[in-house]
């Protein structure tokens, strides 16, 4: 890590006083819920298991074209030439084009514009798009693609975190000012490091390293594009941040944004794959305007792997000091983020491998310092966790390890020293509901942990790990003082809801989220409730479905909306019932006098007298967080939220100790997630992360061998089965945040970060050996099984441990 | 994956329709039955024949029958499924069934047949790759290069034989019965691989493989199989153990086999093993050496998931158990 001058923050706490005491949103209801909290079936669930829901690959226009992508064959190589003359001869073609057509460099942060829709004289991973051909079918354009010379003038790749900061190595972004390929690097320090550690009796310093993984999403990206003669564009496509494409994909294409429409269809699972613009949904529009006819560009599940913005390889460094009794006396967590070919959200990723490691445990002084490389590998982005999945598995097993040596009781310890509910940490992020110590409980009295922790027979093992995860990030990703989500209501008078708003419902459930807030607020079904979401024609902006945002911001908005009509439809109500409007109470489809509930009159009566009074009834809202999460000083604008999740996982493994494999038997989930708006799509989330987080630990890995992805296929990508996957035990603990919509968190990323860690710590309990890197391979288990007795000699001995290596 | 690239379909209603299609089309033309591999595989543009002669409806090629005296007959259309599932192959091909219900998932077992497993490509990870990846490389010996990427010095494919089947097959000693233009003929499994993944069959391409025909066992034979893969479902071995004993009235070992797959073009039978398992009850003692054996017989290649070491260490942990399996019974 080169030596920079650390960016000490001079903020004063100040802000701390106004934790706990910021103004609630939403008024909360009363007693009683009509809707929220009942596990009811999703509102989309009827067409996603009759296969009626559309996905963007479904979608065929009249007269529709298909394209494809020629991709780069060399990891690293400038290009001399590329001749597509004899395309257009092969019948059925109907155009070409290459990078010169769309020279515009985009990117989706504003700090790293280093893309291109079609590479123009450098080629930096083995698949990057360096033109596209669209024809009457997809084997004609197939073809076609053989018939493009290129001409390369192959440069030595950089592979590796360690090849990247050389400076005797071609850099793959010549205008770069650093002499090698870092991309970007973080210095924080927060509170007085120097004191904090010569304050510690031990400190514990520990080497981890954590795989490249992809997403894996079901659907793989598709896009269509269609051009009208009046100049205006429609994309649909499975993206999570149809916002974002349509700024980006306006530029790139050179038209107003106006004249844009993006529409996100049902999209088959995102996890981050799809929150930026890629190649292919520009290249559909361009070449939408380029034939005037709709293009389709569907990605093979190889080109999947290629698009990538997977989990970036990092490998870490962390140090700890602590009391003798545990107390954290500093900690610094240093980062080395692979961040392949491309910036994509790898500025946020670096800042978030650090940001979110004092959310859970008391720290009084923090240091971070992250960099993040380019490589020439497919370029690596956000994953379920963003950033925080890494430094949580290396920070959980550290704290066990730190267990181990003082003879403490991991999940006591870790209770000991969790942060508290409304407060603020060292690096001033506002935390508000907290429930970690009930989830460490409650997730310890259901496995019987303290029974078992140390005391099953060789090759049992049981292992816990705590985590937090963000509900929302605090800032836009390109500074604007607008609302990050807006929502409209409209009440028909034939007495149907509708929500319009932009989220992108990616499977998480999203839709259903804004139905039950609304159906809650008004006091109808569910089912009545229609969403329109994701079409920035139709729909309120919404930043998107990424940084587990949807259900608390823009379910914040929709509540808003859902009120504004509300207190329209309570004055109509009030008149008819002869009461204020303040005694109307909204439910099962009634509008009733809370006092008297008995003296009632139809929702279907009260929107048509409404509408009668006020004209057409609809209600708007936005959510725009807080002002006082977080500090002042460069980067604070990473890691801010409005609210933090808060998860316990507990695993349970068996080691075959001849084969090293690990069988993990159970999992046991214990997720605050504020309040269940849906306990089905909660328990949904969390079994889901735990069935993710399995895969990493384990089995996934993003591998190359000589400069090519070495298995993208998800055969040979190994992904679990349902037969390798443990029973999965989700806890909820509910925490009723005071700003969340009917005190209601995240749930689709925080559950996902302590099963990594938590398995590790299972196999360290049951083998007496731990393995400091992802995935843990049934060969590195044999490897640790090996080296097991050094390890434990030098901890008894007192001296700070530390990894022989990084696996 | 890809589409699959444009062909013609053309079903066979008879052994003699599709012998006669086949030798009509030449090298232009494949045999498919369940599609499993092949499909996949045309996917990837390994392979791109103009014609496909369909056997699903060879009636004649779908039967398992058994008798004492001349064994077991199964039509080469037989479902991976069906021999999973059938009495008389569990009772009496203990290892054929476990090692048929170990291959793939539930739906590509409906669909996969014993023909189309004897005859499954080889694999090999700088082979079974999509068309883009494998230009990427430069190509390889098995398909349009001229340099084996598993080991450049190589002048043979590397390679390897990834059927479950295979193994179990050759310790029961099963004969291949094929059907071609010039008549048909039997080939022993144990003749019909070859040590060159490129070449790795010996049937030609107008051959079609219509039964497999198993001796009956003889009292007392014991048969085990086992399969290291990384996932519980999906996989094709990285390592395949089968091994079959025959025991006399006094729980003595007068008879084995121990063969392994996955780790070369064709099966590798350890015949070392063999002098240190007749004789014994199968002491640990004898397993051990035997083991041993397997262990020095089998050579992987970096050319599947998992490491060659690990995938060479556990040459000597599954033939133990495999053979601790025969110890227990069955």
């Amino acid at each position: 890590m080169p030596d920079a001058p650390r960016h000490v923050s001079t903020a004063t706490n100040a802000d701390i006083e106004a934790a706990g005491t910021t103004a609630s949103v939403n008024a909360k209801e009363p007693e009683g819920f009509s809707v929220v909290g009942k596990a009811l079936p999703r509102i989309d669930s009827y067409a996603k298991v009759t296969g009626a829901a559309m996905y963007a690959d479904d979608i065929a226009l009249p007269r529709m074209l298909f394209g494809r992508l020629l991709r780069s064959t060399h990891a690293h190589a400038r290009i001399t030439r590329i001749d597509c003359r004899a395309v257009l001869g092969l019948p059925g073609v109907v155009a070409v084009a290459t990078g010169e057509e769309l020279p515009m460099r985009y990117g989706i942060l504003p700090s790293s514009p280093d893309e291109m829709v079609f590479a123009v004289d450098k080629v930096r991973y083995v698949g990057e798009p360096i033109a596209a051909v669209v024809a009457v079918d997809e084997l004609t354009a197939e073809q076609a693609l053989k018939l493009i010379e290129v001409d390369y003038e192959p440069l030595a790749p950089v592979m590796t975190i360690e090849d990247a900061l050389r400076e005797d190595l071609p850099k793959l972004h010549v205008e770069s000012r650093k002499p090698n390929n870092v991309h970007k690097e973080v210095h924080l320090a927060f509170g007085d490091m120097e004191a904090g550690f010569a304050a510690a009796d031990r400190i514990f310093e520990d080497e981890f390293f954590y795989e490249g993984n992809n997403h894996a999403a079901m659907e793989q990206h598709a896009a269509v594009a269609e051009y009208g003669g009046d100049g205006k564009f429609t994309i649909w496509t499975s993206s999570q941040t149809p916002h974002y494409l349509h700024r980006i994909a306006a530029a790139v294409l050179g038209i107003p944004a106006s004249n844009l429409r993006v529409i996100a269809p049902m999209i088959g699972g995102g996890f981050g794959g799809k929150t930026e613009p890629f190649q292919h949904e520009l290249a559909a529009a361009h070449f939408a305007r380029k034939t005037g006819r709709p293009v389709k560009f569907a990605l093979t599940r190889e080109e999947v792997f290629y698009a990538h913005r997977g989990r970036h390889p990092m490998k870490m460094k962390i140090r700890t000091g602590v009391k003798n009794d545990g107390t954290i006396t500093a900690s610094h967590v240093q980062t080395w983020l692979d961040g392949g070919a491309y910036g994509s959200y790898g500025v946020a990723t670096t800042y978030y491998s650090g940001a979110l490691t004092p959310v859970t445990y008391k720290i009084p002084a923090y240091a971070f310092d992250g960099c993040r490389v380019y490589t020439n590998k497919p370029p690596c982005g956000p994953k379920r966790g963003h950033g925080t999945t890494q430094p949580r598995f290396g920070f959980e097993c550290q704290l066990d390890k730190i267990a181990d040596a003082l003879g403490l009781d991991a999940a006591e310890y870790r209770t000991r020293i969790a942060v508290d509910p409304y407060s603020r940490t060292v690096n001033y992020l506002r935390i508000t509901s907290c429930g970690l110590r009930e989830c460490i409980d409650a997730a310890v009295q259901r496995t019987d942990y303290r029974k078992k922790h140390g005391k099953l027979p060789r090759g049992r093992g049981i292992g816990l790990a705590a985590s937090t995860y963000l509900c929302g990030a605090g800032l836009p990703i390109y500074w604007n003082p607008m609302p990050h989500s807006g929502a409209m209501v409209k009440v028909d008078r034939g007495g149907g809801v509708t929500v319009y708003c932009g989220v992108s419902e990616c499977g998480q459930g999203s839709q259903h989220m804004l139905a039950v807030i609304v159906a809650e607020t008004l006091g109808v079904d569910v089912m009545d409730v229609r969403v329109c979401a994701g079409d920035t024609d139709l729909t309120p902006v919404d930043l998107g479905s990424y940084s587990s945002r949807v259900t608390f911001m823009a379910g914040n908005a929709a509540h808003d909306a859902a009120e504004a009509v509300r207190r329209d439809m309570a004055e109509a109500a009030a008149q008819m019932l002869g009461i204020a409007p303040e005694q109307c109470g909204f439910a099962n489809r009634r509008v009733f006098d809370v006092a008297k509930p008995d003296h009632y009159t139809t929702f279907l009566e009260v929107a048509q007298a409404a509408e009668a009074r006020f004209g057409t009834l609809v209600g708007v809202g936005s959510y725009t967080p807080p002002e006082n999460l977080h500090g002042d000083f460069k980067g604070s604008g990473v890691g801010p939220s409005p609210a933090y999740s808060f998860s316990a996982c507990i695993a349970e493994v068996e080691v075959d100790l001849e084969t090293g494999e690990v069988h993990v038997e159970k999992i046991t989930l214990a997720h605050d997630c504020g309040r269940a708006l849906n306990p089905d799509s909660v328990e949904g989330q969390i079994e889901g992360s735990a069935y993710m987080g399995l895969g990493e630990a384990l089995m996934e890995e993003s591998s190359f061998r000589g400069g090519l992805h070495k298995m993208p296929n998800l055969l040979d990508y190994k992904t679990p089965t349902i037969l390798d996957t443990p029973e999965i035990e989700a806890i909820i603990i509910e925490t009723d945040d005071k700003e969340g919509p009917f005190g209601a968190k995240e749930a689709g990323e925080g559950p996902l970060n302590p099963v990594i860690p938590a398995i590790a710590n299972a196999l360290a309990d049951a083998i007496g050996a731990r393995v400091y890197s992802t995935p843990i391979t049934a060969e590195k288990v044999l490897k640790a099984l090996e080296g097991a007795d050094s390890g434990a000699l030098r901890l008894r001995h007192g001296s700070p441990a530390r990894a022989e290596a990084i696996q | 994956m890809l589409r699959l690239p444009a062909f013609t379909y053309e079903p066979a209603r008879s052994i003699a329709q599709a012998v006669g299609l086949l030798a009509q089309y030449g090298p232009d033309a494949l045999v498919v039955s369940g599609g499993t591999d092949l499909y996949a595989n045309m996917k990837q543009r390994l392979f791109t024949p103009k014609v496909l002669v369909g056997l699903r409806s060879i009636s004649e090629m779908r039967f398992i029958a058994y008798d004492d005296a001349t064994g077991l007959d199964i039509g080469a259309l037989t479902t991976l499924r069906t021999i999973a599932e059938d009495p008389v192959v569990n009772a009496r091909y203990h290892s054929l069934a476990r090692a048929a219900s170990l291959i793939s998932t539930p739906q590509l077992r409906n669909m996969g047949t014993i023909g189309g497993n004897v005859c499954l490509d080889t694999r090999c990870n700088f082979y079974n790759q999509q068309e883009d990846w494998r230009q990427a490389l430069g190509y390889c010996l098995k398909k349009d290069g001229d340099v084996c990427r598993v080991a450049v010095s190589s002048t043979k494919c590397l390679a390897v034989n990834s059927s479950d089947l295979v193994p179990v097959l050759q310790s029961f000693d099963a004969t291949l019965h094929l059907a071609g233009p010039t008549g048909e003929r039997a080939v022993k499994i144990v003749e019909f691989y070859r040590d060159d993944g490129r070449y790795a069959r010996v049937n030609g391409p107008t051959e079609v493989v219509t039964r497999i025909t198993i001796p009956p066992p003889q009292a007392q034979t014991r048969s085990a199989y086992r399969k290291l893969r990384l996932r519980g479902s999906f996989d094709f071995p990285l390592l395949g153990v089968a091994a079959v004993v025959r025991l006399d009235d006094d729980g003595v070992c007068r008879d084995a086999r121990l063969i392994l797959n996955a780790v070369a073009a064709q099966p590798v039978e350890v015949t070392e093993a063999v002098r240190y398992l007749v004789g014994t009850r199968l002491e640990a003692d004898a397993l051990a050496a035997a083991a041993e054996c397997a262990y020095k017989c089998g050579k992987p290649l970096d050319n599947t998931s998992a490491s060659v070491l690990y995938r060479k260490r556990m040459l000597r942990v599954f033939a133990r158990r495999t053979l601790e399996d025969l110890r227990h019974g069955i």
